[in-house]
């Protein structure tokens, strides 16, 4: 009996220390995961300097002031100290700021919507999200892919990213950080693969029935790789026109793999756009966007916040 | 004539809703009839369902949280069971559509219908007698609030027999809580449930806020109300200023699923992004709605049970205050990944860790208030010392998701989980079981059983540590919260020691449930004739336990902080009266019951969409209430001879103990 349960204590603790190994979080395979995770871990040792002490003081003072203990000093009057009061405002307060300011620091420097710098030039995909599948259309390419998502190694990416249902979460933990997908808008997401190999990408807010099986293989390659895959992808022979979108979106739970050779021009913003939402109405200006030297100049000290005029372009 | 209902929305062919509705159609026959039984109906009707007493509301209020209690924990037993079932691969036993009204369910109910209700029962029961009043300020109100939330909990649980709860989330964002995504009655029963007892928790804050200000006994200036009170004051401004935004949040959402409005939809300019910012400067104030009278919980037991005044009383108001201040800018850390720039974000996460700052506060004020104290470790306490240490876990959690980069690989995991069970569990629960196993004898005239309450503690606390410590695993992990199955293998052993936690609890739970039936088998063993069992500090303790009607013959005089233990020390009695003046009370009414009644009604038909009904009952209501306006005979004189009386007896008991 002993024995058995010896060895089930055993095989349990193996079975934790095999799956220890797998904390994604801290075992990221791109730049802004890792930045992330650094941050994760300097943030997290920051606070230990005073939730530690907390600990260890409830522990000694529930222990010294027993009310069994008559040799500890009881003052029952005692109720104020400047000093103590100083301290315990004081250090939070310290910890505090300097958190902030390594806030302020990293949520600049890891908005989702500032370009990565590298030599390489970036990838454009966009991401659609529909009930319960993603698309991924390469607009330099000219193609796109459902529920696969094959990206260089080494090279920026570009994300475009929009919903055509409810709203939800594009997330690749391996890569970084995650962004919402929301209907008649687009948001922006920069991520880069330090490793080739396979990731697995989520839909990371909860949007219906589909939710748990909406999930996505990310293929980070080598370029002879990725040229295979996109080649792989155009003897697809499947052009993605209004009409196939339309088909595509309806709601589906694990939709298999799809490749498409072609895609129907503006088709993404075709999608941001039907919902006539914030989008729309901004439509003529972004029309005029390349005519008027001054507006451009406007909107060009952060084009990256204005992603509609990126898709545009390309 | 009934819009949408039919004998189709009974769910006959879900095996686990209905063995459900069985039990609990059974148990609730057993309870009538024990009731018919025992002709025990006059009495709770006279003395508890008109009642407009304070501390009978309170308990009330308690007992139907306790009740939700379970009901929100089965539903996470059900959640829990599903994912360990479903870890590798296979479907579990709960689909989707099931699955998911469970978890929007869970959530709804232990925030609004078991958190709140404690929340509001404690202050009932325990603020009129810390400041020396004989009743709140607007008594029938705080019937009609009470009647207005079971109202609330009611539709929640009507949902479960007939139609569907909704599948959204417990906040609900659109679209997917708009007609196109969610065709269904789910969302109404949703909606209405949460407007209804909404206006209960909006007019006990109005109630509350009144109180505190006006109805202080004489010399209790604001610097010298008790710690809880302070709390309760705060709070009430909370859901003063927070409440009116999820009603009107609730209702262009009800105009959009009614009305064919775009509020919130995808089409037509409407704005999901509208209604996340809306909910959450609700969601986030709310949080500090349950958790600010929990830390009130523990800076009375803190005091009381180190036999010592609270280390820095004037500290601890101002960091409430600036919590409750701060509480309503930081609502955007809740979607730092909706794609607002740096600027934005960085504010609201340096705002929100600042409130760390207070918090932190306080903290080491519990702990410098042991500090040369004699602490005694009775059950009240031991929740006190299981929050101090678990929630400072939870905090730290709570201020790394504060930061934005931090944020963007943990948000919507089961990181996000943990922290805020960890919070609210280890925070705001625990608070809540320590206010119950402190108050309960001055509510009820008698302890629960100790033994059977650590026991309780015990299970309660390793059973949270095993439930919840592997969900931060499973958040590094990459496990993101509201799975209904899963592929990946190497979460299942997590999931198995959660599952074990959540059998822990369950434990827990079982054994205060025993508590409680042990403690009202031998409750003249365990009477407490002092009215002061824990050798209290405040003025509730200055009183019988359970006080009388009116609360104090006499309303106390406050020189101290403390009062109460400033009359102790001083040999000051507060008993010894023989000139009994008459005293004015409010007179019990049905009117409150009636209205939430008529209101159920209305809210049942609206979910329906029964328009006829609906209108009935609103003019029902309306009716109702102009007509209890014209009543003038809403009070009446406890004569003196029945004072003297009361009090004779109080001192007989006195002499006993």
């Amino acid at each position: 009996m002993k024995r058995a349960m010896g060895y089930c204590l055993v095989s349990i603790a193996n079975l934790f220390l095999l799956t220890g190994c797998n904390l994604v979080v801290f075992n990221p395979k791109g730049q802004v995961a890792t930045d992330e995770r650094d941050l994760i871990i300097l943030a997290t040792g920051l606070m230990l300097l005073v939730v530690v002490p907390v600990i260890v003081l409830t522990f000694v003072f529930a222990y010294r002031y027993r009310a069994t203990n008559k040799k500890a000093r009881y003052s029952p009057r005692w109720a104020s100290s400047y000093p103590i009061e100083a301290v315990v405002w004081g250090v939070p307060l310290l910890i505090i700021i300097a958190l902030g300011w390594v806030t302020w620091e990293t949520t600049h420097a890891l908005d989702p919507y500032r370009p990565l710098e590298s030599e390489t030039p970036p990838i454009n995909v966009q991401v659609v999200a529909t009930d319960w599948k993603w698309l991924f259309i390469y607009p330099d390419l000219g193609i796109a892919s459902v529920n696969e998502l094959a990206l260089p190694v080494h090279t920026p990416v570009s994300f475009t990213i929009t919903s055509d249902a409810a709203m939800t979460s594009f997330f690749i933990p391996a890569l970084g950080g995650q962004i919402y997908a929301m209907a008649g808008m687009q948001t922006k997401l920069h991520l880069i693969a330090n490793e080739t190999g396979e990731f697995r990408g989520i839909a990371a807010n909860y949007n219906g029935a589909g939710f748990s099986d909406m999930h996505f293989a990310t293929l980070s390659l080598s370029p002879a790789d990725f040229k295979t895959w996109v080649t792989k992808v155009k003897g697809a022979a499947t052009p993605l026109d209004q009409a196939r979108y339309a088909q595509l979106a309806k709601p589906t739970i694990r939709h298999p793999v799809t490749y498409y050779s072609t895609v129907q021009e503006r088709l993404f913003l075709d999608i941001v756009d039907q919902y006539e939402g914030m989008n729309k109405a901004r439509k003529p200006k972004r029309d005029q966007a390349p005519l008027n030297g001054a507006q451009s100049s406007v909107t060009g000290t952060r084009t990256d916040q204005h992603p509609s005029l990126l898709a545009e372009e390309q | 004539m009934f819009g949408k209902l039919s004998w189709d929305a009974i769910p006959t062919t879900e095996p686990i809703v209905m063995y459900t509705l069985a039990v609990v159609g059974l148990i609730g026959v057993a309870m009538l009839g024990t009731i018919t039984w025992k002709r025990k109906w006059g009495y709770l009707w006279r003395e508890w369902f008109t009642s407009v007493d304070h501390k009978k509301i309170g308990c009330m209020y308690i007992i139907v949280a306790l009740v939700m209690l379970l009901r929100g924990f089965s539903d996470a037993i059900m959640m829990r069971t599903q994912q360990a079932m479903a870890a590798s691969g296979g479907p579990g036993y709960l689909p989707p559509e099931h699955y998911d009204q469970i978890f929007t369910a869970h959530g709804v109910i232990m925030i609004f219908f078991m958190a709140m209700p404690f929340v509001v029962g404690l202050m009932n029961i325990v603020v009129p007698l810390q400041i020396g009043a004989r009743d709140v300020a607007y008594p029938f109100l705080n019937a009609l609030s009470f009647w207005l939330f079971v109202v609330g909990a009611a539709l929640v649980n009507i949902s479960l027999g007939v139609g569907e709860f909704a599948r959204t989330g417990w906040v609900a964002y659109p679209p997917l809580s708009g007609l196109a995504y969610s065709p269904g009655v789910g969302v109404d029963y949703y909606i209405w449930s949460l407007q209804i007892s909404g206006i209960g928790t909006l007019l006990t804050g109005v109630n509350f806020f009144v109180t505190i200000l006006k109805m202080r006994t004489e010399g209790m200036t604001l610097f010298k109300m008790p710690v809880f009170t302070w709390n309760a004051l705060c709070t009430s401004v909370l859901i003063l200023a927070a409440f009116p935004i999820l009603t009107a949040t609730l209702l262009m959402l009800s105009l959009d699923r009614y009305l064919g409005m775009h509020f919130f939809t995808n089409e037509a300019g409407g704005n999901p992004m509208m209604y996340v910012n809306l909910i959450w400067a609700w969601g986030h104030p709310e949080v500090y709605i349950l958790i600010l009278p929990a830390f009130g919980v523990f800076s009375e037991i803190a005091a009381t049970f180190s036999s010592k005044r609270l280390f820095g009383y004037v500290s601890l108001v101002w960091a409430t205050i600036s919590i409750t201040v701060l509480s309503f800018i930081v609502w955007l850390h809740h979607f730092f990944t909706m794609g607002a720039g740096g600027n934005v974000n960085a504010f609201f996460g340096i705002m929100t860790m600042i409130i760390a700052v207070p918090t932190g506060v306080k903290i080491f004020t519990w702990l410098f208030t042991m500090f040369r104290g004699r602490v005694r470790f009775e059950t009240p306490m031991l929740w006190t010392l299981g929050f101090i240490v678990t929630f400072s876990i939870g905090g730290m959690t709570g201020v790394l998701l504060a930061v934005p980069g931090a944020d963007f690989l943990l948000h919507n995991s089961l990181f996000l989980i943990a922290h805020f069970h960890n919070v609210i569990i280890g925070g705001a629960l625990f608070g809540y079981m320590a206010g119950l196993t402190y108050w309960f004898p001055k509510a009820f005239g008698f302890r629960l059983n100790d033994r059977l309450g650590r026991i309780a503690f015990w299970c309660w606390l390793t059973g949270f540590y095993f439930a919840f410590m592997p969900s931060y695993v499973l958040g590094f992990m990459g496990m993101t919260r509201r799975l209904n199955h899963f592929d990946n293998p190497e979460w299942r052993p997590w999931l198995l020691l959660e599952l074990l936690g959540v059998a822990i609890i369950l434990c827990g739970v079982a054994a205060q449930a025993l508590q409680l039936f042990v403690s009202i088998r031998r409750r003249h063993r365990y009477r407490d004739l002092t009215g002061d069992p824990w050798d209290g500090r405040t003025l509730e303790w200055a009183t019988s336990s359970p006080p009388p009607l009116y609360n104090f013959a006499e309303q106390p005089k406050v020189s101290d902080l403390d009062a109460y233990w400033g009359m102790k020390e001083r040999g000051v009695s507060t008993l010894s009266h023989t000139d009994y003046r008459s005293i004015h009370m409010p007179r019990n009414t049905a009117s409150g019951l009636v209205i939430s009644l008529f209101t159920l009604i209305c809210g049942f038909a609206l979910v329906w969409h029964i328009w006829w009904m609906a209108a009935f009952g609103l003019v029902a209501s309306v009716v109702t209430f102009v007509v209890r306006s014209y009543d003038e005979d809403t009070d009446y004189f406890v004569p003196a001879q029945e004072v003297a009386r009361i009090e004779a007896a109080r001192l007989k008991d006195l002499a006993e103990a």
